[in-house]
């Protein structure tokens, strides 16, 4: 199949402690932590009570009440981060031949704080299983139906190009913008809007979680809980938040004259038929969709620069991908850095691949690789540079992100680009 | 385009497989005897906690004994949407005759599922359990069971299958889309892919939920609640099940000696806002025109259209006026029908189930009647009442989803197909 080259023309990004990319960066580069008690409920009686949340004003961020009433938080996340891309790529919707731009987003448990909320009303506090309907809150539907998000979004700027919500668990992200890259190097749209969004701080998200003992039980310590790659790692800490790239057939892209970030090297998903929650302790799937990806961007593991991990703090995922990267890396993977921003802004589930991929490209624009937070003990069995605590500049061509989800996902994203927005890739 | 297909490098996506589990039954064969028949599955809404909603009518998935299919390890970590979705996969996979042996590799099986509704009888259970007993009560399997990638994931699980995995979560167009998202990952280098979708939206939480639906119907008359394209419209039914195709790259699937049912040859997919339905004629047509594009189809090649037929005035004249504008004069000769009048729409599942009749219509050369519909308001040629022999070598499918979605997918039977299932199924 031809492929045209697809261009990051813009970012926007919702994330704990930084709602803007320029929050959001500082954030990261400082090495400061988001996470912190539970503050939208009260989380007495679960086993994890941390989170890194987002101190957010839809109003503050332009959206009126109207679009607060009909749209559950994440798609709010959502549409911000939009928003802010589509301003930043200089993009003018009302300009572009609408059929030809197209809405990708992920999201990996869509309107569940919503659900959830007006579940108690039917229920009456779950004392009943014949619920009643006569409770329901009015936007319940748009909740229960998780394309809602990339509707929303299209709605936003009135696009009608191919719309998908896709939902591959915490993986997402990372699917939403590869899914939208095959969309616009596959010719089938000219520029998509591509990210992933969720808000799963609520209690059945945290109580599922809990049951498997997924999340970190550091309760005492919010500020130091995220500890991905380090010893004392106990789980991960739940996010929420949103990110969105403005993806961008190249050629598009400079016909308007827009300055591009970078491009979209590659992109490749695999399962590991393995467990739904479980990972091996090889990384064979994932190194194979790292080989995949740097494979469609005619690169070997020797080119990459800079690797985002998906770095939750589980031990099995910390040893897990550490062993995929040496795999993939050979003995480069040694002189890489690698780093987690979960230790900062915690473990969005469908929207963090997105958040990821956004941090990815302002490592490259600002030649910084962002720390990981918290690590100061390593564990003998991940002996990869974790970039601890203090951002590093770094000479950043090639860098890699990388995402492991319940079902067994595994999926890597190439971004390649010379790192500086007005640079020609 | 025509010398895309003639490279030697071009992959093309044929359907091998068919697995359905709809409440016409399980299996393709009784799917199909009830459909050819024109026989309506729909009922009265019969399930625990459901009897006292304004919805009374939906298509249920009955006599379907889980237990029987489906290894105890799978059952209790899954939703019924993934007990459908893993019997549907195995049904497909034993249709087109593939076992393990015929993988290449686990890395060559892929897996993509359409999910629109989700885990919802098993997540009603346990938000139950967390505010009735508290967080103590939240069972392990809540995590992986209510999520819309769970019937995926649980697919590449139980049959090693490594390939690309996908879920679109997309309203009823995401059924197509899925299809489409099979048919290109099988293009870019995977020899087969797995795809399909179920829902069991029909929990008492779950059909609460859909209520707010202006579209849905709340008729309590089981003939008269989904009578789309007709003056008496007001509304679907829902439903629940799904199918799964089997995909496999066209040369690879015949050097198995596998039968090549019909190829995925054209989609397009428009978005033109969540119940504008008047818009959707102008993203219906668009849609149409790219998947006949795509697939090199004039329009007076398509044989026959499975209508998105949502049963709402202002969309079903809009359907019939998008056909129109995609399909010109051709629009008012091509037969049309709407099966799914007799099981329901099951949301990401009714185009699959769509395209799983397709191939079955294809290969019997008979359009399957739309059940409970008379009278028709459009000027459409809309089979009605018994099923009309024709030869059919190129099917067109609709669908429109309740959040915006249009998507079109054309199927083609491939030249060298056998017809021999018409006489043994009929």
């Amino acid at each position: 199949m031809t492929r045209r080259r697809v261009a990051v023309s813009g970012i926007g990004v919702v994330a704990p402690g930084g709602i803007g990319a320029g929050q959001f960066w500082d954030l990261l580069s400082q090495g400061r932590t988001a996470t912190r008690r539970i503050s939208l409920f009260d989380p007495e009686g679960l086993r994890s009570q941390i989170a890194a949340e987002c101190d957010f004003d839809p109003a503050a961020h332009g959206l009126d009440a109207g679009t607060v009433e009909q749209c559950d938080r994440y798609i709010q996340f959502a549409r911000v981060a939009a928003a802010e891309a589509v301003r930043d790529a200089g993009l003018d919707p009302a300009r572009e031949d609408p059929w030809r731009v197209g809405a990708t987003l992920g999201t990996a448990v869509g309107g569940t704080t919503r659900l959830e909320h007006d579940y108690v009303l039917v229920s009456e506090r779950g004392s009943r299983w014949d619920v009643d309907d006569r409770r329901a809150g009015p936007a319940l539907h748009r909740a229960f139906a998780p394309s809602t998000l990339a509707s929303s979004v299209a709605e936003q700027f009135g696009v009608h190009g191919p719309v998908q919500t896709v939902s591959t668990g915490c993986t997402s992200g990372l699917d939403a913008v590869g899914y939208a890259y095959h969309t616009v190097a596959e010719g089938r749209a000219d520029v998509c809007v591509a990210g992933a969004a969720d808000s799963p701080i609520s209690p059945i998200t945290m109580a599922c979680f809990d049951a498997i003992k997924a999340t970190s039980p550091n309760n005492d310590d919010p500020a130091h809980a995220s500890r991905p790659f380090d010893a004392d790692r106990n789980g991960f800490v739940m996010g929420e938040g949103a990110a969105v790239l403005v993806l961008e057939d190249l050629e598009h892209a400079r016909a308007r004259g827009a300055e591009v970030y970078c491009e979209i090297g590659g992109y490749a998903t695999f399962g590991n038929a393995h467990h739904m929650t479980g990972l091996t302790k090889e990384g064979l799937e994932m190194a194979r969709a790292i080989d995949a990806a740097l494979d469609q961007a005619r690169l070997d593991g020797t080119a990459v620069d800079y690797v985002n991990a998906h770095g939750s703090g589980t031990l099995q995922n910390d040893r897990h991908e550490t062993a995929a990267v040496k795999r993939s890396l050979g003995a480069h993977a040694y002189a890489t850095p690698m780093s987690s921003i979960k230790s900062m802004v915690g473990h969005s589930l469908g929207a963090i691949g997105a958040i990821e991929l956004v941090a990815c490209v302002l490592a490259l624009k600002h030649q910084v690789v962002p720390p990981t937070a918290n690590y100061t003990t390593p564990d003998p069995e991940c002996d990869l540079d974790y970039v601890p605590r203090t951002a590093r500049e770094r000479t950043l061509r090639t860098v890699l992100s990388v995402g492991s989800g319940f079902g067994g996902f595994q999926s890597a994203v190439v971004l390649t680009g010379t790192g500086t927005r007005g640079g020609r890739p | 385009m025509r010398e895309r297909r003639r490279d030697p490098r071009h992959r093309g996506a044929a359907v091998t497989g068919l697995g359905v589990v709809s409440p016409h039954g399980v299996g393709a064969e009784p799917f199909w005897k009830m459909t050819a028949d024109g026989t309506s599955s729909l009922t009265r809404l019969g399930r625990d906690g459901c009897e006292n909603y304004p919805l009374k009518v939906a298509g249920e998935v009955r006599g379907f004994d889980p237990a029987a299919l489906i290894e105890e390890t799978y059952l209790v970590q899954t939703d019924r949407f993934t007990h459908f979705a893993l019997t549907a996969a195995q049904l497909a996979l034993d249709d087109a005759r593939w076992g393990p042996a015929d993988a290449a590799s686990p890395y060559s099986v892929g897996v993509v599922t359409a999910a629109g509704s989700g885990g919802g009888e098993f997540g009603q259970r346990e938000l139950q359990n967390l505010w009735g007993q508290g967080p103590r009560h939240v069972g392990p399997y809540q995590s992986i069971a209510w999520f819309y990638a769970a019937s995926t994931g649980q697919i590449s699980i139980r049959n090693d299958f490594k390939g690309p995995c996908g879920v679109v979560a997309g309203d009823e167009a995401g059924g197509l889309d899925a299809l489409a998202h099979a048919a290109r990952t099988v293009r870019r280098g995977t020899d087969t892919v797995v795809v399909g979708a179920t829902e069991a939206p029909l929990a008492p939480y779950s059909i609460v939920c859909q209520l707010g639906y202006p579209e849905l119907s709340r008729s309590g008359d089981p003939g008269g609640a989904y009578r789309p394209f007709t003056s008496a419209a007001c509304g679907f039914a829902p439903a629940e099940g799904g199918a799964v195709l089997l995909l496999e790259e066209e040369r690879t699937a015949r050097e198995r000696g596998a039968e090549v049912r019909a190829t995925v040859a054209g989609h397009g997919a428009t978005f033109t806002g969540a119940s504008r339905w008047a818009e959707s004629r102008a993203g219906l047509a668009r849609a149409i025109t790219t998947a006949l594009a795509e697939a090199d189809c004039r329009p007076e090649e398509v044989d026959v259209v499975f209508a998105d037929a949502l049963g709402v005035p202002e969309a079903d004249r809009a359907e019939a006026l998008a056909l129109a504008d995609a399909l010109g004069p051709h629009a008012r000769r091509v037969p049309v029908t709407a099966p799914k009048t007799g099981t329901g729409r099951a949301y990401c599942a009714a185009p699959v189930l769509d395209a799983a009749t397709a191939v079955l219509a294809m290969e019997h050369g008979l359009v399957p009647p739309t059940p409970n519909v008379l009278d028709i308001c459009h000027d459409l040629a809309l089979v009605t009442g018994r099923a009309h022999p024709a030869e059919l070598r190129t099917a067109l499918i609709l669908s429109r989803g309740l959040m915006g979605l249009n998507s079109a997918l054309v199927l083609r039977r491939s030249a060298a197909s056998s017809s021999h299932r018409r006489s043994t199924l009929v």
